[in-house]
């Protein structure tokens, strides 16, 4: 056969920095920021030491938790988030379902667009706790300002979503219905719905227990529902009741958890 | 019935996919478009609805000049033609009765269309199509539950119930076995004639081409290079269009693979015994 002989190795050849010194020197100078960078870090062991303890307290609580004792206040904190959660859950996916439509680029004119992508901006840049913060200076302590907070985190994470997902479906679909002669409202009714409403159902039940859990941190800001309550139990060192509050947002997000996986099942 | 004046397609990146494109289709004529990928087979179909828009050019439908139209206008004209797909483009999660109604999309207001009440016209006719394409009992199923084939003939009768006056169809069998593509160029072929109507096949097969065909036109880099019956179809003209190649290994293999085909049914028959 033929007398040409082929290499028995090969190595992948470097993919981003193809000078085999400055690969060296790159690696030496990051090792060295990193030895420098934790060297910065001040540990004060004794506040290490009374913190752990503290902690074991907390722990203790956990272990013991207290549901009877603060009863009233627990019930009314999770009534009050369970009321938040559902009703800025709806309310923000009713909002975010046009603008999603207005941030596709496939279906919206290029101002339309903007506007929208912008909305989602602004609404994705700023953290929950900071919104709430803001809001409960303008409305008061309570959960109207935790219900806006959650309404207006729910249209940037579900519009961004939805136009993302409206920008990634088949064409071909899309340009079927279009050559029949329909209008914009029924290339959205029979060629874009039928495409994301199952994800769009899916990301409106994921939402639902991200607003449950974040209804809990936004009341420590004055937003009002369970986190509130938690956080008056734990200014009073009272981490038997905390414990119990803890536990039972663990056990509803789990169950929501569950839930939402159980009914997406269904929707394929 | 449909003419095609100087059509002619530049993309943006500056490609010219169809340059000064002139023919007359009259009416029943159902014309097999051959040519290799990226000839612009694709694009002379979809500049005539205007899925593409043409750059320059008229294309008259009657005596209405579809590259001139404003949007509303545009869409009432697009009933009047009725498109089918290379990979069927059914709404997949769509039933299979909300498919062939959305060939009414044009006619019906948005709020009939949206709660899904569509005249009881509408509704017996696209019964009468189901029937007619062989799927009356597979009206409730959802597309995506259909064979190929099925799914095909769905798109056909979606593109039935705009009653249309015009055919467009992208490659119909690219995606099918042989002897479904065959079914579905039959199918095809029949109710263009029943209904006295003009098609624009867009086919890569070109025995396929030859057998259900009445007109051919070749296209090479946007320009038709051959315009005639199927019998005229020789291999000099076949070089023209599709540049050299062994045209009788190609007839060839196609005879081999009807002759598997028949060989195949013979032996399921000898099974079903």
């Amino acid at each position: 056969m033929s007398d040409k002989t082929y290499p028995t190795t090969w190595r992948r050849p470097p993919q981003i920095v193809a000078d085999r010194r400055w690969r060296i020197a790159l690696q030496l100078g990051i090792l060295a920021y990193l030895v420098l960078a934790m060297g910065s870090v001040e540990v004060d062991w004794q506040r290490v030491s009374v913190g752990l303890e503290r902690g074991q307290r907390f722990i203790m609580g956990f272990l013991q938790p207290d549901f009877t004792s603060r009863w009233n206040d627990i019930s009314r904190g999770l009534v009050e988030s369970l009321t938040m959660t559902l009703t800025s859950t709806v309310v923000g996916v009713l909002v975010s379902v046009p603008i999603g439509i207005g941030a596709a680029r496939n279906l919206a004119p290029a101002w339309i667009y903007y506007i929208c992508r912008s909305i989602i901006a602004v609404s994705r840049a700023l953290q929950e706790v900071i919104i709430a913060i803001f809001l409960v200076a303008m409305f008061g302590f309570g959960p109207f300002a935790g219900f806006l907070t959650l309404s207006f985190a729910t249209i940037g994470f579900l519009a961004k979503l939805l136009a993302d997902d409206i920008e990634e479906i088949d064409e071909a679909q899309a340009e079927a219905i279009r050559a029949t002669g329909a209008s914009w409202w029924q290339l959205v009714n029979y060629a874009v719905q039928p495409q994301v409403m199952p994800r769009l159902i899916g990301l409106s039940l994921y939402r639902l227990d991200i607003n449950f859990r974040e209804s809990a941190v936004i009341g420590i800001v004055g937003a009002g529902g369970i986190g509130a309550t938690l956080n008056t139990a734990i200014d009073r060192y009272e981490y038997d009741s905390a414990g119990a509050i803890l536990l039972i947002i663990i056990g509803i997000v789990m169950i929501a958890e569950y839930g939402s996986s159980y009914l997406r099942k269904f929707l394929q | 019935m449909l003419k095609l004046e100087g059509l002619s397609k530049t993309y943006k990146t500056g490609d010219a996919a169809l340059s000064d494109v002139t023919l007359t289709i009259p009416k029943g004529q159902i014309v097999g478009l051959i040519g290799p990928s990226g000839a612009g087979k694709s694009t002379l179909i979809r500049c005539i609805n205007r899925l593409v828009e043409p750059t320059a050019g008229k294309v008259l439908l009657g005596d209405i000049n579809l590259a001139r139209l404003g949007k509303t206008e545009l869409r009432r004209q697009r009933r009047r033609i009725g498109m089918i797909f290379q990979e069927y483009a059914l709404v997949e999660r769509l039933t299979v009765m909300e498919n062939v109604l959305s060939g009414r999309l044009g006619y019906v207001p948005f709020w009939r269309s949206f709660l899904r009440r569509y005249p009881g016209r509408d509704v017996q006719q696209a019964y009468r199509l189901l029937d007619r394409v062989g799927l009356m009992h597979q009206a409730d199923k959802r597309a995506d539950a259909l064979s190929g084939g099925q799914r095909q003939r769905v798109g056909i009768a979606r593109a039935l119930a705009q009653e249309p006056e015009l055919l467009l169809v992208d490659e119909p069998t690219a995606s099918l076995d042989p002897k479904t593509s065959r079914q579905i160029m039959r199918l095809l072929t029949e109710v263009c004639a029943e209904r006295d109507l003009p098609a624009i096949v867009n086919i890569h097969d070109v025995p396929l081409a030859q057998q259900f065909m009445q007109r051919i036109i070749g296209l090479r880099a946007g320009s038709v290079v051959f315009d005639g019956a199927p019998s005229e179809l020789t291999e000099s003209v076949l070089t023209t269009i599709y540049g050299a190649e062994d045209w009788h290994a190609m007839r060839r293999g196609d005879e081999e693979q009807s002759e598997a085909e028949a060989d195949a049914r013979d032996r399921m028959a000898a099974l079903a015994e």
